[in-house]
């Protein structure tokens, strides 16, 4: 068993604090993802985690066992940093049994494991050498390697991938999700890109400026965020905002928007029902901005918007439109075609909109 | 006055005279047909460096090689006899001793201590200040050190008020009777190389803690988080990063230790049984004008050396060649 339980954790650098009341508690074998923006704390709470640094309060326990005043070495737990860290005048061969031989690991055990290790991941060819002739992706495998041969109870990997050009990034990034659901070791790893985050999370923890925003799978962060920063951060292009009123009309709620009107699905506007005043922000994802068909005979109102730029990616189309004074995003068939300054007739799926409390930010729905 | 006006001329004179040089050559090689030029612009920048080096190095060293062939006053040929005198004369192989005991002590007390303040102070919150404390004693002078090192031994009969700080302090034991640290031999030796130690384990301190700053805090980290207790992580990862650093502190060290004169002739002019060769040769020298046996001495200290330096010389060569 290797949960890992973060209660009422808070960091303070002097003045500055820069985790505030953290608790999370990572399931034993999950996948946790951290991620936020640059700064947000990410890398101090992982080091927090491995002990290289104290936490201000709060506890912190590994496998029910508290740790706060363990020193890292006896916490049972491996990290990958973010600059590998490898021992520069080590080998390949001696950095992974570093750590097994400062725990009088007997040698055969050693070699076995190394080996193992070094052709799953596919550095055995480079035992010999030392981390000076080994290429970014390489050393990336060998800080990886090293954190494995040591079977620990918890793997901390801070933005392990950041260093590596965008077609390695992808292949280790599946190879990690494979690696992890054969070792069916628990792993905190920390990322900013969100893409990682949704792509390998069994839960993800969103962050900003030090503070735990939502805590829940990928596709419930997708589509149920928390608020309007989890909102934004998560999903590429990100959410369209746009400032609403809620009007109470025959038969239901419509949304207001400036160039955007919508009736709430009834589900949706039970639960809008709650919001303190009649102003909302509106959040809208890309892909649920569509091109209406004019001769389609649907309930969902139109709005005329005019195209302002366009993006062809290939397998999709982002084009951003002007919708009175609000911008707004819109994922598209790659066959439309569209020019700037076209006049857009679209619809918004009424269905997926997200609706937030412009004073607290928090979600309404 | 005269000298006023010879010393501003050598000081504008040489650089003139070299970018003069410079120009000329370069000039010339520039007319050269495009084949000879490729291998005679190298000897050309050189040829001002080996110039210098010839006259001011290679002459005095041969010159002196000369010199210890032949006899005090430098008119005949005394076969190895200066030689002879190195290796059997009793005050000679005292001094001798005395070299191989600095040699080893020093370079060892101010390596290890330069290291230990290094290592120590890497992790305190006063770092600078610490630091600097140990560093101060390079900015006093060999002499200057010497003659406090001179008071801080200082002895007087017992009886009498002690002004020297050690005795003074340690009579504050009661029963304890003043001792003449710098005349009994050998330990008087010792005491002659803590002086030095005082003075350039800051030297050694601040190279070796650049090179602490040179390692990755990861690494460190990551040893500390692979199961490495601070013991361990010393000796398996900092000390082999820092490896190469200390090994040219310890050059360096040996080369002072084979060549220091000025505490001991300060501290006890030789007495006592504390003379090294490079104090022995000073004596040859300007006491008893025995140029070849003073020759002798010069040559065989430079023998010493040469090891050091081939060593130093390799380890550039490798330092380049993994670059
Ligand atoms: N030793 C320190 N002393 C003072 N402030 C620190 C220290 N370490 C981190 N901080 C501050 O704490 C905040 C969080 O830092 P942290 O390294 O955890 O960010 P991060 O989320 O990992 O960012 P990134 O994605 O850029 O790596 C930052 O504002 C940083 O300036
Ligand atoms: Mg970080």
């Amino acid at each position: 068993m290797a949960n890992v339980t973060l209660e009422h954790v808070s960091k303070r650098f002097g003045q500055a604090e820069v985790v505030r009341d953290l608790s999370i508690d990572v399931v034993d074998r999950e996948f946790l993802v951290l991620v936020g923006p640059s700064g947000c704390g990410k890398s101090t709470i992982l080091r927090m985690i491995a002990g290289l640094e104290d936490a201000s309060s709060g506890s912190i326990s590994i496998g029910a066992r508290l740790v706060n005043d363990v020193p890292p070495k006896d916490r049972d737990i491996a990290m990958v940093f973010q600059n590998y860290a490898l021992y520069p005048h080590m080998n390949v061969h001696d950095n992974m049994a570093f750590g097994l031989r400062l725990r009088h690991t007997p040698k055969p055990e050693i070699e076995r494991r190394v080996k193992q290790t070094a052709q799953m991941l596919g550095i055995d060819h480079l035992l010999g050498r030392k981390p000076k002739q080994l290429s970014g992706g390489q050393r990336q495998r060998v800080a990886l390697g090293r954190a494995i041969v040591r079977e620990p109870l918890v793997f901390l990997m801070d933005e392990p991938l950041s260093n590596l050009d965008a077609k390695l990034r992808v292949q280790t990034r599946a190879e990690l999700i494979k690696l992890h659901q054969r070792l069916q070791t628990t792993v905190v790893y920390v990322t900013h890109d969100q893409v990682e985050a949704m792509t390998m999370g069994s839960r993800i923890a969103v962050l900003n400026n030090g503070e735990l925003q939502q805590l829940a799978s990928p596709a419930q962060i997708y589509s149920h965020p928390a608020n309007v920063f989890v909102a934004g951060f998560i999903g590429s292009p990100g959410m369209n905002f746009l400032n609403a009123r809620l009007i109470r009309a025959a038969g239901g709620i419509e949304v207001q928007a400036a160039g955007l009107t919508l009736r709430l699905p009834p589900a949706l506007a039970a639960k809008a029902m709650s919001a303190p005043g009649a102003d909302v922000i509106l959040g809208i994802r890309p892909e649920d901005v569509r091109k209406s068909e004019a001769d389609r005979n649907n309930a969902e109102p139109q709005a005329q918007a005019r195209v302002e730029v366009v993006e062809h990616m290939g397998s999709e189309l982002f084009v951003y439109l002007r919708l009175a004074e609000d911008t707004l995003t819109a994922r598209l068939d790659p066959s439309l075609e569209v020019a700037p300054g076209d006049t857009l007739p679209v619809s918004v799926n009424p269905e997926r909109v997200h609706l937030f409390d412009p004073q607290t930010e928090r979600t309404l729905l | 006055m005269d000298r006023l006006w010879l010393a501003a001329a050598v000081v504008a004179g040489i650089p003139l005279l070299l970018v003069g040089y410079i120009t000329l050559a370069e000039g010339a090689v520039s007319r050269l047909p495009g084949r000879g030029s490729g291998w005679i612009r190298p000897w050309l920048w050189l040829a001002p460096g080996l110039f210098f080096i010839t006259v001011f190095l290679i002459y005095p060293t041969v010159g002196t090689l000369r010199l210890s062939f032949l006899g005090p006053d430098s008119t005949r040929p005394v076969g190895l006899a200066n030689y002879v005198f190195v290796f059997t004369d009793k005050s000679m192989l005292v001094a001798l001793r005395n070299n191989g005991l600095w040699l080893v002590l020093f370079t060892l007390l101010t390596v290890g201590l330069g290291l230990l303040v290094a290592v120590l102070t890497d992790r305190v919150r006063y770092e600078a200040a610490a630091k600097s404390l140990v560093f101060l004693p390079m900015a006093v002078s060999f002499t200057a050190a010497s003659v406090i090192w001179k008071f801080m031994f200082d002895y007087r009969p017992p009886g009498t008020p002690q002004t020297g700080t050690l005795n003074a302090v340690l009579s504050l034991i009661p029963g304890f009777q003043p001792r003449a640290w710098l005349i009994n031999p050998p330990l008087n030796n010792v005491f002659l190389i803590v002086a030095a130690v005082w003075v350039w384990t800051g030297f050694c301190m601040v190279i070796l803690s650049a090179a602490l700053k040179g390692i990755p805090s990861e690494v460190q980290e990551a040893a500390r988080v692979d199961g490495a207790t601070e013991w361990q992580l010393f000796w398996r990862i900092t000390f082999p990063l820092l490896g190469s650093t200390v090994a040219v502190a310890i050059t360096i060290m040996v080369v002072f230790a084979l060549k220091t004169f000025d505490v001991v002739y300060v501290m006890t002019n030789g007495n006592y049984d504390t003379q090294n060769t490079a104090f022995a040769q000073y004596e040859q020298l300007f006491v008893n004008h025995d140029f070849g046996h003073a020759a002798a001495i010069g040559v065989v200290l430079l023998i010493a050396i040469l090891p050091v330096l081939a060593f130093n010389l390799r380890r550039f060569q490798q330092q380049e060649s993994t670059r």
